[in-house]
């Protein structure tokens, strides 16, 4: 009987997920409870296992896509009777046969029933994400030894992902991560508590990872004098307030990083290293970094550079407290093509951010503080108090070069630090 | 946390502190995790430990005295009658329990696992209600259900404590040593009991609705202690069952009917053994997301997640085999898997004991399985009768027997029947678990003269002969 495998109502409210592998292959064997896929939302990645035992027939997501709770994904024959043939004999409740293991499987190729290993290298095989049914055994009639699992996983990156790992052309191999020495036992030098790693910290340490060990990053910084920005915000705050939105310095950072981003078009860009090319988007959705009580999440706004301040001023502040809610939809946190992470809010200052992978680009701003600074006037330096922003941008350095930030902040500071200048540019 | 607060949060609730519960409980908190642990008993151990493996193994091991002293007659010692003290036997049992709890509750508060007195009631699925408890609800961000199961009684049967239809808690209580007793039920806990009562000075009589006792276990594993329990019990009925059981003043009256017709008849006491239920019941699981199968055992993955995220479930409360160890893998499991670890519970040998006198065990696949599943298996036999050791602990009619794939010769299952199978199976568990092969167990070295013997023995089988036994050519089981 052919079973359909549905998503699952992953719980929190969540309704759809992203394939991020896939784990089995058409005329795979799959028993109760092995991984099928691993589907990634919005509050976490998760690991589906497969409620049956049986014959995979058809996988009909690939990585990548974007699933909705309910959607069939894998389907698979379960060797049991369909209801309709004839009554279910008592034995088909039983699990279905273990079949006897083939020992002599070719390398890759899925083998049937279960593999001849000890629960340490089980386990193991669970650690490093390794299929065991795909890793050929060294041992006595085919039994496989954590050796084998350990060079299954270190000859195929993404041993997580046997699908990727069919197809070597589709991707270089990401550069190699040396596993890290086993930690010390640091209740040695005093108590410590430990406590899960999970969910969206998890998420954020993989994107993280991916982002640092990809892309050379190279940070740049600017200081950036918002007296009369700030002065204008001041002014405006209150009929902005009045349609629902909140006017923060963050708003016209966004305009105006939009519109510098125009005349830098390979800063709105992502490489295609698989193919051998540059990106340029032709769109200017910028993702907004917001701290929230669960970690970090990036709402996307859209379409910035057709964007008012008034209406920029409002979808943010509706979309940061969606993200505070864990409202945010799947759609919301997808699609950006550069970032904004403002840790001036939180009285940062200086610091260099991070890349949200696969974007060329982010821009990073701190607190605006009051500074003493030396300003000319009429040919004659003098000492003024100046309300004073630290703005960092790091770039990929594959695609851009240091002049590219230092010419992206520069403008980006003429803009703000002019609003004359910046509310020109909706014109 | 303050004691009497109303309301209380923590990270990992446990209900049920029984080998499941407090495997979780006491993993979770080695994890670091923040932990606590409700029952409805003061302290940790459950069925387990206060009405079932312990107690009955306690009085096992001086049934199996009796039976010792009784059987050294015949071999030149003769001790006189044993003179059996039920007021001795329960302060012993009870001592031996409160060893345990002291241990267990000690564990726990080591560990910082706080341990509340109450029955548990989910109200959604993030707290539970908590009832005749000191605090009234708990907040939790993961659950761990491990509430056990309880004894199966028949339609119009009530157990009431010192009753005369008694379950295996009842029979545990001792209260005295019946002059009949009545056993219902020829799986592990009836023959358990029964030999004990049996041992003790009480007249067995067995009613099984099967054709044979130990239903699940491998016939020809079962059949040296259906040898022994003729000779030890006055009746054994089977493929009959109880019509009628009814508790009188001095007795109880049973009326069985099986092939030959309809016999009444009447027993100090009866001990009904028919099976044990999840006790999933009057949990609230109705206000979770929590799947039951139409037994009710809860639905759980690998992983021992119910359809609830938040929701974990193990030990006999999930099915499966209704094992203590079982119970306390699964815990640890659950354990791992809520702290993130990519834990599993994929153990492919769990291993039984039947207590009895010869005991059985098993692990891994049985031959009966493997006919039922269409396995092809060879089968290999050693009758300890060609053992020294079982020659000379009188103990000849015992069997080990190995399960083998035929083309590899790798180790699937290993049956034990005689004394000791308890220490014996673990090899097997190990062979199975590790993926030896045939030709390791025969090729390490056992030592002389032990019933180990027969382990390695057993394996030289699957090549043709071993030292003490001339094989014939093993037999393909299909
Ligand atoms: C006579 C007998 C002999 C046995 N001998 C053996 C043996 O030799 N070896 C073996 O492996 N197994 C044996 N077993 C089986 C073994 O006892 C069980 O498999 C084991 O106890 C199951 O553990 P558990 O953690 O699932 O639940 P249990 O041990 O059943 O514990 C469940 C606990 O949860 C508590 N509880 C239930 N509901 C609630 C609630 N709503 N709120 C709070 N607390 C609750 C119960 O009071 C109990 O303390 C025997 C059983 C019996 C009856």
């Amino acid at each position: 009987m052919i079973r359909e495998f549905k998503l699952p109502d992953l719980g929190e409210g969540v309704h759809e997920g992203e394939i991020l592998s896939v784990r089995i292959a058409a005329g795979q064997a799959v028993r109760e409870g092995e991984i099928l896929l691993e589907v990634e939302t919005d509050k976490a990645a998760v690991e589906i296992p497969s409620p049956f035992t049986g014959t995979v027939i058809e996988v009909r997501v690939r990585p990548g896509q974007t699933v909705h709770v309910g959607e069939v994904l894998v389907t698979v024959e379960t060797g049991e009777a369909s209801p309709e043939d004839k009554p279910a004999p008592a034995a088909a409740a039983e699990k279905s046969p273990p079949e006897p293991a083939a020992p002599s499987a070719p390398p890759g190729e899925p083998r049937r029933g279960p593999v001849p290993a000890s629960p340490a290298t089980r386990r193991l095989a669970r650690e490093l994400g390794v299929d065991l049914s795909r890793v050929p055994g060294s041992g006595p009639a085919g039994l496989v030894t954590a050796e084998d699992v350990r060079a299954f996983a270190a000859r195929i990156p993404s041993a997580a992902s046997p699908a990727a790992a069919a197809q070597p052309s589709a991707a270089p191999a990401s550069p190699a991560v040396e596993e890290a020495d086993a930690l010390p036992d640091f209740s040695r030098w005093g108590p410590v508590e430990r406590i899960p790693f999970r969910s969206l910290r998890r998420a954020t340490a993989r994107r993280m990872t991916l982002s640092w060990s990809r892309i050379p990053h190279v940070t740049s910084l600017e200081m950036i004098d918002v007296t009369r920005l700030e002065a204008f915000r001041k002014k405006h705050k209150g009929p902005v307030e009045a349609l629902g939105g909140r006017l923060t310095l963050t708003v016209f950072a966004l305009k105006a990083a939009a519109t510098v981003l125009k005349g830098h078009p390979r800063i709105n860009a992502s490489l295609d290293e698989a193919a051998g090319e540059i990106v340029l988007k032709k769109h200017y959705h910028l993702g907004v970094a917001v701290n929230t009580e669960e970690g970090l999440v990036v709402p996307v706004v859209r379409h910035v550079d057709d964007k008012s301040l008034k209406e920029i001023a409002v979808e943010l502040k509706g979309l940061i407290e969606r993200a505070h809610a864990r409202k945010l939809t799947r759609e919301e946190l997808q699609g950006g093509t550069f970032t904004l992470t403002n840790a001036g809010a939180l009285g940062g200052w200086s610091f260099t951010p991070i890349i949200h992978y696969p974007q060329a680009a982010i821009l990073g701003l701190g607190e605006a503080r009051l500074e003493p600074v030396v300003i000319s006037e009429g040919g004659r330096p003098r000492l003024a108090a100046r309300l004073r922003m630290p703005a960092v941008l790091s770039i990929d350095h594959r695609l851009l070069d240091g002049a590219d930030a230092v010419g992206f902040l520069r403008a980006f500071r003429r803009m703000l630090e002019d609003p004359d200048e910046l509310l020109l540019s909706l014109v | 946390m303050v004691m009497g607060e109303l309301s209380q949060e923590t990270e990992v609730l446990v209900i049920g502190g029984g080998p499941g519960g407090y495997a979780a409980a006491f993993r979770a908190a080695d994890l670091g995790l923040e932990v606590t642990l409700v029952d409805t008993a003061p302290r940790p151990g459950g069925v387990c430990l206060y009405r079932g493996c312990i107690p009955s193994k306690t009085f096992l091991h001086l049934a199996e005295l009796v039976l010792d002293a009784a059987a050294a007659a015949g071999r030149g010692i003769r001790f006189g009658a044993p003179r059996i003290d039920p007021e001795g036997l329960r302060r012993w049992k009870a001592q031996v329990i409160e060893k345990m709890a002291e241990g267990l509750t000690a564990l726990a508060r080591r560990r910082n696992v706080q341990l509340i007195q109450g029955r548990a009631e989910f109200e959604s699925s993030a707290s539970v209600l908590l009832h005749d408890a000191e605090i009234r609800r708990l907040r939790f961000r993961h659950a761990v259900i491990a509430t056990g199961s309880r004894p199966i009684a028949p339609p119009g049967v009530e157990f009431r404590p010192g009753g005369r239809i008694m379950s295996s808690t009842g029979a545990l209580a001792l209260a005295d040593i019946p002059e009949s007793l009545l056993v219902i039920g020829g799986g592990y806990v009836g023959l358990e009991l029964g030999m004990v009562y049996a041992a003790f000075g009480s007249r067995v009589t067995l009613v099984e609705r099967q054709e044979r006792i130990l239903a699940g276990v491998d016939g020809d594993l079962a059949r040296p202690l259906f040898e022994r329990l003729r000779g030890l019990f006055a009746a054994m009925h089977f493929r009959t069952r109880v019509v009628e059981l009814v508790e009188e003043e001095e007795s109880v009256r049973a009326r069985l009917s099986g092939e030959s017709g309809e016999i009444e008849e009447r027993f100090s006491r009866a001990l009904v053994a028919v099976g044990r239920r999840p006790a999933t019941e009057g949990l609230g699981l109705e206000k979770t997301g929590v799947e039951r199968d139409e037994r009710g055992f809860i639905r759980v993955d690998a992983r021992m997640a119910t359809a609830e995220p938040r929701i974990r479930a193990v030990g006999d409360a999930v099915g499966g085999l209704m094992l203590a160890h079982k119970a306390s893998a699964e815990g640890k499991v659950a354990a791992e898997a809520i702290a993130g670890k990519p834990a599993q519970f994929d153990a492919r040998a769990v291993p039984a004991v039947v207590y009895t006198d010869p005991q059985v065990a098993w692990c891994g696949l049985t031959e009966e399985e493997a006919r039922r599943l269409g396995i092809e298996v060879q089968v290999t036999r050693f009758p300890w009768r060609f053992s020294g050791r079982a020659v000379t602990l009188g103990a000849s009619e015992g069997l080990t027997k190995l399960i083998v794939e035929p083309g590899t010769g790798r180790i699937l299952g290993l049956g034990v029947c005689g004394r000791h199978a308890e220490g014996l199976i673990a090899e097997g568990v190990l062979a199975v678990e590790m993926g030896a092969l045939a030709e390791d167990l025969a090729a390490i070295l056992h030592p002389h003269p032990t019933l180990s013997e027969t382990e390695g023995e057993a394996a030289e089988l699957f090549f043709g002969n071993a030292v003490h036994l001339l094989g014939k050519t093993p037999s393909p089981a299909r």
